[in-house]
């Protein structure tokens, strides 16, 4: 039998693994067995890769032993924190993967020749610049989600033309390139670099706040420039991982504008995150807000049957997540059923919030999603709030003139008590002032979050 | 494989992740992120079978460059979704 026939056959059971994996992520339960066979669906290909006949073993080992050690260290160092800055730049490593291959194949098989149709010569752009674009676009995020760089807008006036102008280029670059395929040479490395300046440019203006939606975007992407990729060297397991991969991206991209209140289209074309506070919120009535103390919050508490937590970006920012778990644990003791209700966008990433209450020990079966705990409200005995603003605003429901309307909330102001765990009055990122906390169900637990936790499991113990 | 053939291939694999993913609970999207980083680590099977003998020295680099970016993400993301899927336990205790 022909050795590429046997090589295909690889890629078609791989591509089936891939599948599998996927599927088993549909559950906590199965999701860390999906995780495996998707690696072993990689293993496979990568093994089926390596009998092709006449391949340079020396380079691709020297390539692959130096990546292997980078990556699994990278992976096995990283806090889970930062697991936004480690998809940023594994997202940036893809989309150059892929523009190396493209450039890879084009200088070895195509430079110089005229064997290149102009279907080949148009996936080659396509890599390239999808690749590029990634690249340098992830680094930019990067930057800004380890704070290397600000996370503010960057914002000049005529952003949009400059951008117009820059994809005018990439097209006129990649008809001249497609006309001669053999002779561009030229014309395709004047397109890298200008790839690279659109990656920067479109990420460049967007705030530090909607990053989750900007690296699912880019996940998206690098999906895309491998399936790119694929087309180029003509190989279908590329193209199938790809597509994944660019599906996964887009569908997550989507959830998180939903949930942000946000087009996708407002994401594509920038000018994002830089939204403006309107007057719209702080007007009108408010009323007095009804502030308590670790020992009301205690009464409260011990008195509950059930207890549903609202962890936001707050929480991770004062790394309260082992003390949240603590009082939960004590509760439960204590008789109390206890859940975690988690907004899809909490955290820095999406799914981040569910990532550092599992590290933290809290089981799964605990978290619970938006969707599932809002029918659920009025049975709930305590709401605790924490570090969650905006998420919880009933002005997204009720108040057509807030910029959040429509946003979906968890709708904690139907719960019987709702206890917020702020710092001070201040307004959300949003800078939108939230009636929940004037309302009559509402105590305010003013001061740091890790603090105020950490005073409630003393007035647990010391009871 | 003709274009056509490779954008049947493309255009089933699309809707099958669409499929595949929306069922995916918004509990695990962080390891779906880094799943698919590894996913798209892919790419490293397309460098491996494409590095033929003779290539030019300028080849070369692009080519190794390739491989190793690409091997960082497939063990890096596999790594370190199996490190994140590994945390997610069920209520200890709890009935089975």
């Amino acid at each position: 039998m022909d050795l590429s026939i046997i090589i295909n056959f690889s890629y078609i059971i791989s591509a089936a693994l891939f599948i599998f994996g996927l599927k088993m992520l549909s559950s906590p339960a199965t999701a860390r067995k999906g995780n495996t066979l998707s690696a072993i669906g990689m293993l496979l290909a990568i093994i089926a890769a390596l009998v092709s006949q006449g391949i340079d073993y020396k380079w691709i080992a020297l390539g692959m032993a130096a990546g292997g050690v980078i990556g699994f260290f990278a992976a096995r160092l990283v806090a889970m924190t930062a697991m936004p800055e480690m998809v940023a730049i594994f997202n940036g490593f893809g989309g150059a993967a892929s523009l190396l291959l493209a450039w890879f194949e084009y200088s070895g098989k195509y430079q110089g020749n005229d064997l290149a149709p102009v279907f080949t010569a148009i996936v080659l752009v396509l890599s390239i610049f999808i690749g590029g674009m990634t690249f340098s676009g992830s680094m930019i995020a990067w930057g800004k989600l380890s704070e290397k760089i600000s996370g503010k807008p960057y914002l000049f006036s005529g952003q949009h033309i400059v951008n117009i102008i820059i994809i005018a280029t990439a097209l006129g670059l990649s008809v001249l390139f497609a006309m001669n395929p053999g002779e561009g040479n030229f014309y395709l490395l004047i397109l890298i670099a200008v790839a690279l300046v659109f990656g920067v440019m479109s990420v460049i203006p967007i705030g530090g706040a909607d990053m989750p939606v900007v690296i699912a975007l880019l996940n998206s992407y690098s999906g895309i420039a491998a399936c790119a990729a694929g087309f180029v060297i003509h190989n279908n397991i590329l193209i199938v991982a790809g597509a994944l991969v660019g599906a996964s991206g887009i569908i997550l991209t989507n959830i998180m504008c939903k949930a942000m209140n946000r087009s996708l289209a407002n994401v594509l074309f920038s000018g994002f995150g830089a939204v403006t506070v309107s007057g719209a919120g702080g007007q009108v009535d408010q009323g007095e807000v009804r502030p308590a103390t670790a020992e009301d919050v205690y009464y409260i508490l011990e008195a509950a049957d059930s207890v549903a937590f609202v962890p936001g970006y707050g929480l991770a920012v004062a790394q309260a997540q082992h003390q949240v778990r603590e009082l939960g644990e004590i509760l439960e003791k204590n008789g109390t059923d206890v859940q975690y209700a988690i907004h899809p966008v909490a955290g820095r990433m999406p799914g981040h919030m569910n990532v550092l209450l599992a590290e933290a020990n809290v089981p799964y079966d605990q978290l619970i999603e938006m969707d599932d705990i809002n029918p659920n409200m009025e049975t709930v005995d305590v709401v605790v709030v924490i570090g969650a603003n905006d998420v919880v605003n009933p002005a997204a429901l009720e108040d057509e003139s807030s910029p959040i309307y429509g946003m979906p909330i968890i709708e904690v102001h139907r719960a019987k008590t709702v206890i917020v765990l702020k710092r001070s009055m201040s307004p959300g990122f949003a800078g939108i002032q939230n009636a929940l906390f004037f309302n009559d169900n509402t105590r305010m637990f003013f001061g740091d979050a890790k603090a105020s936790i950490t005073g409630l499991i003393a007035e647990f113990k010391g009871s | 494989m003709t274009p056509v053939f490779l954008t049947f291939v493309l255009v089933l694999s699309i809707f099958l992740g669409f499929e595949l993913i929306s069922k995916v609970p918004s509990t695990l999207h962080t390891p779906l992120m880094s799943g698919s980083n590894a996913i798209s680590g892919v790419t490293l099977v397309g460098a491996i079978a494409s590095f033929h003998l003779n290539q030019s020295a300028f080849g070369i680099i692009l080519g190794t460059a390739a491989v190793c970016l690409a091997t960082i993400n497939v063990v890096g993301g596999y790594v370190v979704t199996d490190r994140m899927l590994g945390m997610f336990k069920k209520k200890v205790g709890g009935e089975k």
